[in-house]
């Protein structure tokens, strides 16, 4: 029995050495583990050892399947390995293959800074408002302290459809229109377009403003400078800080011009601030107490600050873009370049 | 507005430079446009003296020996100017001197074999003429006054050695749009007094006359004063009045006519001159012109005039259109002997219109237009006489006529307190400061515990409400450097962001571009003519466009009613540049009047637009974007056949319905549209050009209102493949909805391959359907699923006569 133990030993080994695939290892199961395999043959033999042996040359026949099974499985393994290996060498592909087109698009470079421009001030606790863009010379002028003879109509140049409806000159009309539905405190944003009769490499027939202002209590310019060096340093960088000087504009008194510190140079002086280290980015001032009374607001009780943001201006210096017409040309090589 | 250095020295002293100057006027309100230093293209240009002079035999020249003083006192200059003598002092540009008409610097260099160490220059060669530098005009060498010493500066003989403020001056400052008004900020700035223009006069009292003038219009005239002037003596202006009005850019006249233009400048009035002897009964009647009345000015134009514009008339006629321009049959001339002074005041609104609508923008109208102040009025008729007087050109009336409407002749008085100019500033200047700024301005204050009784200079029209005014004032001469930024710091909190339907409008542009489109931006209008192109009915709603009265150009003339023709731009442009595929969108207004004429505020309604062309677009890629809209604001769309969108191919283009409500259009440019574009067909195949609208504000009005989550089923979902043969005409549309109508457990069936060909009958074509059955409360066994098949396969062979294949 030992001996034909030890001769189906030699014969299962020099046939796993044969085995080179999984066909042939199934054979190999059949042969030897199958039902009518020569394992089952030889426990057909135990049979006819006598009753004494029986346990012992059971012993050793269990022993030679479970070592015969080892053996088996680790081929098996081997085998497997090398068929992964063998698909994953197949399926093997150039990397370097241009990728699949995926849709892409992005919103045009003035949305992108007028929504930056709205997070800042929304944080703020800045509502949003947005007026109509045809308006009546009443709230583009009149209510805004701008009387029919004021010499600052001539400083608009004005798109008219009817006579006393125009297309607004600024985004300014918002703060009638909100004091008109809403009593202090009051803190609004109203973005927008505009028009004015210009055409030119810095003017466009049609632009964007956006329009701030804040009626409360106690406001003051060093409340505009404060809130205003927040918001150009959320849109310029950490560094940069405001500087006012003195303008002219008919619904705020007193009335500044709002310069940035260039922020390419750090105010040292280069081609972007015509080296003077500023840019002027923005007007604003105190609300004329006028605008406050047009709107029934108490000019002894609150007090306000106003502020006109040109959109493009901002965009233009943040994106280094030197004519305004590529913000309304809408070509693709200029779109595709923004991100957002 | 241009002021010369020096004629602001006339009146402050100043002790700084030009450039810290303009630098403190940016710091107060006043921006410097540009600083022109008058020497700034001369160097190396010296006194000299011609020592000696030899004729150059054969030649027009002369050998000269220059005495330039220290840059060497026997320099040899060649000449070929005929007036050059021994003793003259002339202009000499050294070797490497600079001159405004010389590309490069002075070399030395022989004339004809003679050798030249530099060149002797005429009055042009320096960019004089007569009014700058009197002889600068002559043919030849600029003769200069014997008592210059040689090596002198030439610039500094011949007044060069000055510069010109170009000074841009808000609008609410007229009385700063003179040299004298500019004089007094700076004589604020350096805290230094105004030395005031000499007024004074005497008059001739042998003189029987007095102006006569009756002002019939005084709502438009508030203010005129005239006073005569006799036996005038017609000569040139001395040289000191011709060179500031040549800085300035005006041409010496004559005496008469450079004492008018000089007080414009200098005081900010415009005055007008009129020959007293060619006015009808001397007199003058200032009135609104009558309809049609007739006017020749001075340049020989004729105007037709209406009540709307002002006429300056003598007993007869009109003699002047009154702020822009004198007449031709009353202006002062050669043989003049008596004259009469004009000086006025007219409202600025009535000079703007009248120089508008007749088109003469003058430089006087142009000073009524920015605002004069009486006080101004009454002091250049004052100045005119004085002039009158120190060039000794006439003998002055004893008296003149002063119209008035009867404006206060005092400023405007307020009372400020101390306390709410800090609570505008937001900082405390102290009481001595504001009062030292308001006085250096010539304010007058008179100080009263914590209130200030201040009284404005009667020239600053711009004071108007007080203590707001006064505060500026002063901030903007003690220093917005003193502001000290804080952050809203009484005020209360407010909650702020977005509303819901600006989320939404973000939102739709994020979708957008998620589908792949870029956002562009267009103007809010174009033309009839890119209407047109639409071909959109004469008698459509869109027709009834709002247009502009005043375009600012013939493409530029309707608020536009439809975006399409707008995203048709962008995209003909794209190609045009070479840009041959591409996808855009846009959410932005169309205009729609309430009526027309337009009475009232129109509507605007945003609209979203979207175009994708190129090669591999095509009707699907829009119809892909609408689902994706769709399915990003949870709504359902269906698709028609468009109507009324005659810009869209009929037969590939589809009207978009939302709960049964049509919102939009889509579908492939219309061939009639794309045969009357500029393109050239090319091999990327530019004519595959595709449209969508989008009535944002209807689709808006759709959507639906909060989401909930619906249970998902624990069953799983069954996926059938059906193909079936169907007539070539049948609509794949039609087929999906009869499968979910035989069905309830049916929820998507999507067609995924057509077949036509040998495997089936011709006029047939064979589409292969993926159907999605969904489970509810128990799972579908294939019993079940067969059952369904069944269904929908008689449903289609009932409704469709369609078979499986």
């Amino acid at each position: 029995m030992e001996e034909l133990i030890k001769k189906l030993g030699e014969q299962l080994d020099a046939s796993l050495a044969n085995i080179r695939g999984k066909e042939e290892l199934s054979d190999f199961w059949q042969e030897f583990f199958g039902k009518k395999g020569k394992i089952a043959d030889l426990m057909k033999n135990l049979g006819k050892v006598s009753k004494e042996e029986r346990p012992a040359v059971g012993k050793i026949i269990n022993e030679f399947k479970e070592s015969a099974e080892a053996k088996y499985r680790e081929l098996e393994k081997k085998l497997d390995a090398a068929e992964l290996e063998r698909r994953n060498r197949e399926e093997t592909i150039d990397i370097t293959l241009p990728a699949k087109k995926q849709p892409k698009g992005s919103l045009h470079p003035i949305t992108i800074t007028k929504n930056e421009m709205i997070n800042v001030f929304a944080g703020m606790g800045f509502e949003i408002f947005e007026g109509p863009e045809i308006e009546d010379d009443d709230h583009n002028f009149t209510r805004l302290n701008v009387a029919k003879n004021h010499p600052a109509r001539d400083m608009q140049d004005t798109f008219y459809v009817a006579e006393d409806i125009i297309l607004r000159t600024h985004t300014s009309p918002g703060q009638i229109r909100v004091m008109d539905a809403k009593k202090p405190p009051i803190k609004v944003l109203v973005p927008g377009r505009v028009f004015r009769s210009d055409s030119d490499a810095t003017h466009s027939p049609m632009f964007h403003q956006m329009e701030g202002l804040v009626v409360d209590k106690h406001i003051t310019l060093c409340d505009l400078q404060g809130m205003l060096d927040k918001f150009v340093q959320n849109i310029f960088g950490e560094n940069v800080k405001t500087r006012l000087r003195p303008s002219y504009f008919p619904f705020t008194e007193p009335s500044v011009e709002v310069d940035v510190s260039c922020f390419e140079c750090g105010g040292k002086g280069c081609g972007l601030c015509k080296h003077t280290g500023w840019i002027e980015v923005l007007g604003g001032g105190i609300v004329h107490r006028n605008v406050l009374a047009n709107c029934g607001i108490d000019p002894e009780e609150y007090s306000g600050l106003a502020f006109g943001i040109g959109i493009e201006r901002i965009a233009m210096l943040k994106y280094g873009i030197n004519n305004i017409s590529l913000l309304f040309e809408n070509d693709l090589r200029f779109l595709r370049q923004f991100r957002d | 507005m241009k002021v010369p250095f020096s004629w602001l020295k006339e009146y402050v002293d100043i002790d700084i430079s030009a450039q810290e100057l303009e630098k403190k006027l940016f710091g107060c309100g006043f921006e410097v446009e540009e600083l022109i230093d008058l020497s700034a293209q001369i160097n190396k240009v010296v006194v000299g003296i011609i020592k000696e002079c030899t004729p150059i035999e054969g030649t027009h020249l002369h050998i000269c020996k220059v005495d330039c003083g220290k840059y060497g006192n026997d320099l040899q200059i060649a000449c070929g100017a005929p007036n050059v003598y021994v003793g003259m002092h002339a202009p000499a540009a050294l070797v490497g001197a600079t001159l405004p008409g010389l590309d490069e610097p002075l070399k030395a260099k022989p004339l004809r074999g003679v050798d030249s160490f530099g060149m002797l220059c005429s009055g042009e060669e320096l960019g004089l003429n007569d009014d700058l530098f009197p002889g600068s005009e002559v043919y030849g060498l600029l003769d200069l006054p014997k008592e210059t010493e040689a090596g002198t500066d030439i610039c500094k003989v011949v007044g060069l050695d000055d510069y010109i403020f170009d000074i841009s001056v808000t609008a609410n400052r007229p009385d700063c749009q003179s040299v004298l008004g500019m004089a007094r900020e700076v004589a604020a700035i350096l805290g230094k007094e105004v030395k005031m223009p000499s007024l004074d006069y005497t008059v001739s009292g042998d003189i029987d006359f007095k102006a006569d003038i009756t002002v019939e219009a005084p709502d438009i005239c508030p203010r005129y004063i005239g006073h005569t002037v006799h036996d005038v003596t017609f000569a040139q202006s001395p040289a000191w009045m011709r060179r500031y009005l040549a800085l300035c850019g005006i041409r010496g006249i004559s005496n008469i006519v450079d004492i008018t233009n000089f007080i414009m400048l200098e005081l900010g009035q415009p005055m007008h001159a009129f020959d007293l002897d060619l006015l009808d009964e001397k007199r003058i009647v200032v009135r609104r012109a009558t309809e049609g009345e007739k006017i020749t000015t001075l340049d020989e134009k004729e105007f037709t005039l209406t009540p709307n514009n002002l006429v300056i008339c003598d007993g007869k006629k009109p003699v002047a259109l009154a702020g822009v321009m004198g007449g031709i049959n009353s202006g002062i001339n050669e043989n003049t002997k008596n004259l009469l002074f004009e000086s006025a005041k007219f409202t600025r609104d009535n000079i703007r219109k009248t120089a508008r609508s007749l088109g003469q923008n003058t430089d006087a109208s142009s000073f009524y237009e920015k605002g004069i102040s009486e006080y101004t009025t009454e002091l250049a008729i004052k100045r005119a006489l004085h002039l009158i007087q120190e060039l000794g050109c006439g003998r002055i009336a004893p008296e003149g006529c002063d119209v008035s409407a009867g404006a206060p002749r005092e400023g405007k008085r307020f009372d400020v307190k101390i306390s709410d100019i800090e609570s505008i500033l937001g900082i405390a200047v102290p009481a001595a400061d504001i009062i030292r700024i308001l006085r250096s301005l010539c304010f007058e204050v008179a100080e009263n515990g914590d209130i200030l009784n201040v009284t404005a200079p009667r020239w600053r029209e711009d004071i108007e409400i007080g203590t707001p005014d006064i505060a500026e004032e002063v901030i903007r001469e003690y220093g917005y450097e003193h502001v000290t930024p804080t952050f809203l710091k009484d005020a209360a909190v407010t909650g702020g962001g977005l509303t819901p339907d600006q989320q939404l409008r973000g939102k739709m542009k994020s979708v957008m571009c998620a589908l792949g489109c870029y956002e562009v931006s267009t103007l809010g209008f174009y033309s009839d003519a890119e209407l047109d192109l639409t071909r959109i009915a004469p008698d459509s709603p869109e027709r009834n466009v709002i247009r502009l009265i005043n375009p600012i150009s013939a493409n530029l003339t309707i608020m536009r009613p439809i975006l399409a023709p707008s995203l048709l731009n962008v995209v003909v442009s794209n190609i045009k540049r070479g840009n041959f595929d591409g996808r855009i969108f846009e959410l932005s207004n169309i205009y729609v009047p309430k009526q027309l004429p337009v009475t009232e505020l129109p509507d605007e309604i945003p609209h979203l637009g979207f175009a994708a062309f190129g090669e591999g677009e095509d009707f699907f890629t829009l119809k892909g974007i609408a689902e994706g809209i769709a399915d990003a604001f949870g709504l359902t769309f269906e698709y028609e056949r468009a109507k009324n969108a005659p810009y869209l191919h009929p037969g590939i283009s589809a009207d978009i319905l939302c709960n049964g409500v049509k919102i939009g259009s889509f579908g492939k440019l219309a061939n009639e549209v794309l045969g009357t574009l500029d393109l050239v067909k090319d091999s990327r195949d530019s004519f595959n050009i595709f449209l969508g609208e989008i009535d944002y504000k209807a689709m808006s009005a759709l959507f639906p209102a909060a989401m909930r989550y619906k249970p998902i089923s624990e069953n799983p979902t069954v996926i059938r493949d059906l193909a079936l043969v169907t007539d070539e005409s049948t609509l794949c549309g039609d087929i999906v909805n009869e499968i979910k109508a035989a069905c309830s457990f049916v929820r998507g069936a999507e067609l995924f391959d057509i077949y036509r060909g040998g495997q089936v009958a011709a006029g047939k074509k064979s589409m292969a359907f993926k159907i999605e059955f969904v489970p509810e409360d128990k799972a579908l066994s294939q019993d079940d699923i067969n059952g369904f098949v069944e269904n929908i396969l008689a449903r289609l062979k009932e409704k469709l006569g369609i078979e499986i294949r």
